[in-house]
């Protein structure tokens, strides 16, 4: 069983980490939506005009705020957890005290959906300053999503890693799995563009559920079955933090 | 009498076709310092493992503080110093006690006055604000035994802690390890190293292949296991050479690589032999724990 304390120390320890390199990664937390926004906002906003019937810079700044989300929480549960986990063996040294591995694995998944809603927090503020935010009134809700989203991919990023053998083995998930969700799920265009068979495909894929409920609240387009969103982003977190528990299991206790 | 810390009954451990543990009971009293010794792949650590939740039985029984070994609330009363290296190297020499205190629910606050006493007592006063990166493997070595000691456990876990450490490092941490017994500490310890259990440890268990081969204090299996003198041959000799000199002095002996390890009670007709050949080298010794170890587990590398 997970207990809360145990958990939060395993946060605390990334949080502290991150703390002493909060410059540098602030920097780029707000230095990389800044210029995609600006680049693809304004630039091929001036070609496109309107989608969906909302400004593109409104429309692609909801959609990079759900693809960061997953791109950070995805780096953070592979590439820096399997660092902690098999070059610093701080996991290790974590399981020779009271913490066992659902307090490892919870924190490390409450860690990974933090930098997400700390890279979503800066997007959000760029987002304002460039004018992609159209309902301010609902928009500050999305942060809350964020984080699902965020924890959501944690999670399915921790699956990966703990079946991986090596640091290459993440680029089979970035490449069959992240990058065709960030192209796929709504984030530059509405799936509606899509062949049939193919939205079908996107709608069981967590980005477009975190597009669907992140778009609506930043903009003036209708919330739509936010329930059956939550649900699948929740499901997704939950399913993918038992397997990833699991596999920490069979991997590390032997 | 009072109950055991630890205690194992027919404890069996397999990893696929390899048997790591094969049917080993042992008892450790409270207020000793407890050596598991043996070769490489003895079995040592998967023993430690074990008892630390870190590996499932698969048979036997297996307590620590008189309940089923492996459980998360009884690491609360456990100290562990891992054979590798796993100082956080993000945070510097007090962060790491700092916050390897936070897994066990001690707060920065609580620790403030903890710290301090834990670096006098490893000798790192100095360093606190040092990255781990820049200490020498034996202050990392220190460092990990202040870290295992944040909790004030009731027991001290060792795998092999001196590994690997140049003679002046390993005299401080025997120092260090002979106080925490001194203040009533239980310490286990793997080790390869037979001087260091010699130096440290009430109780012996010599382990091969998952087996236990001898178990007592080290005096008691050098007594039981081995003839108190020995004389080392070795130089531009051979087995022929060796069969001459020893003749029909009946001794006991082993064979490792270009040395011949003689056993006996009584050396002194051996070694007025011996300055018969000018060409022999050899060593007159009382016997140690390494001889009781080798002639137990063979000569030959285990592996």
């Amino acid at each position: 069983m997970m207990q809360l304390s145990r958990m939060l120390a395993v946060w605390h320890r990334n949080f502290l980490v991150w703390r002493k390199l909060a410059a540098a990664s602030m920097v780029g937390n707000f230095g990389d939506p800044f210029l995609y926004l600006l680049g693809l906002g304004y630039g091929l906003g001036m070609y496109i005009g309107e989608m969906s019937g909302i400004p593109y810079m409104a429309f692609l700044a909801s959609g990079i705020l759900c693809s960061s989300a997953m791109n950070t929480a995805t780096f953070e549960a592979t590439y820096s957890v399997f660092t902690r986990m098999t070059q610093q063996f701080t996991w290790e040294g974590m399981l020779a005290t009271p913490l066992s591995i659902p307090d490892i694995v919870a924190g490390e998944m409450l860690w990974a959906g933090t930098k997400s809603l700390i890279a979503g927090t800066a997007i959000f503020i760029v987002a304002g300053l460039l004018g992609g935010i159209q309902s301010w009134d609902t928009a500050i809700l999305a942060l809350p999503v964020v984080l699902l989203t965020g924890l959501c991919f944690a999670s399915l990023g921790l699956v990966v890693c703990m079946l991986s053998p090596s640091y290459d083995f993440f680029l089979y998930y970035f490449t069959l799995a992240v990058t065709p969700m960030f192209l796929f799920c709504g984030v530059f265009y509405p799936i509606t563009t899509l062949p049939e068979p193919v939205q079908m495909f996107a709608q069981a894929l967590p980005l477009t559920h975190a597009v669907d409920l992140i778009r609506p609240l930043l903009t003036e387009l209708p919330l739509q079955a936010a329930w059956l969103h939550i649900g699948v982003l929740t499901a997704y977190s939950a399913g993918g933090y038992a397997l990833a528990v699991r596999l920490a299991r069979r991997r590390l206790l032997k | 009498m009072t109950n055991p810390v630890v205690s194992a009954k027919g404890l069996y451990k397999r990893f696929g076709e390899h048997v790591a543990v094969s049917g080993v009971d042992f008892d450790i009293p409270a207020g000793i310092c407890f050596g598991i010794l043996g070769p490489n792949g003895a079995g040592k650590t998967t023993l430690i493992r074990m008892l630390l939740g870190m590996a499932p039985l698969t048979s036997g029984e297996y307590t620590l503080f008189g309940e089923s070994a492996g459980v998360a609330e009884q690491r609360q009363r456990v100290g562990v110093v891992p054979q590798m290296d796993n100082l956080d190297p993000d945070f510097s020499v007090s962060e790491n006690l700092f916050v390897y205190a936070s897994y066990f629910g001690l707060s920065r606050l609580q620790m403030q006055g903890k710290v301090n006493e834990l670096l006098s007592f490893s000798e790192l006063s100095g360093r606190s604000s040092s990255q781990v990166a820049n200490l020498s493997g034996g202050m990392r070595r220190r460092l990990m035994i202040a870290r295992a000691l944040v909790n004030d456990p009731d027991v001290v876990v060792l795998d092999e802690p001196t590994t690997g450490l140049d003679p002046q490092a390993r005299h401080i941490i025997w120092q260090r390890l002979r106080e925490l017994k001194r203040s009533g500490k239980t310490l286990i310890l793997t080790t390869h190293y037979m001087e260091e259990a010699e130096q440290l440890c009430d109780d012996i268990m010599i382990l091969n292949q998952g087996r236990i081969i001898a178990r007592g204090s080290p005096r008691i299996l050098i007594g039981k296991h081995v003839e108190p003198e020995v004389v080392e041959l070795r130089g531009e000799v051979s087995q022929p050479d060796v069969d001459a000199l020893l003749g029909e002095l009946n001794i006991d002996y082993e064979h490792v690589g270009d040395s011949w390890f003689c056993y006996l009670d009584d050396a002194r007709p051996l070694l007025e032999r011996c300055t018969g050949f000018p060409k022999l080298n050899f060593v007159h010794r009382p016997a140690n724990l390494e001889d009781v170890f080798l002639k137990l587990t063979g000569r030959e590398l285990s592996e």
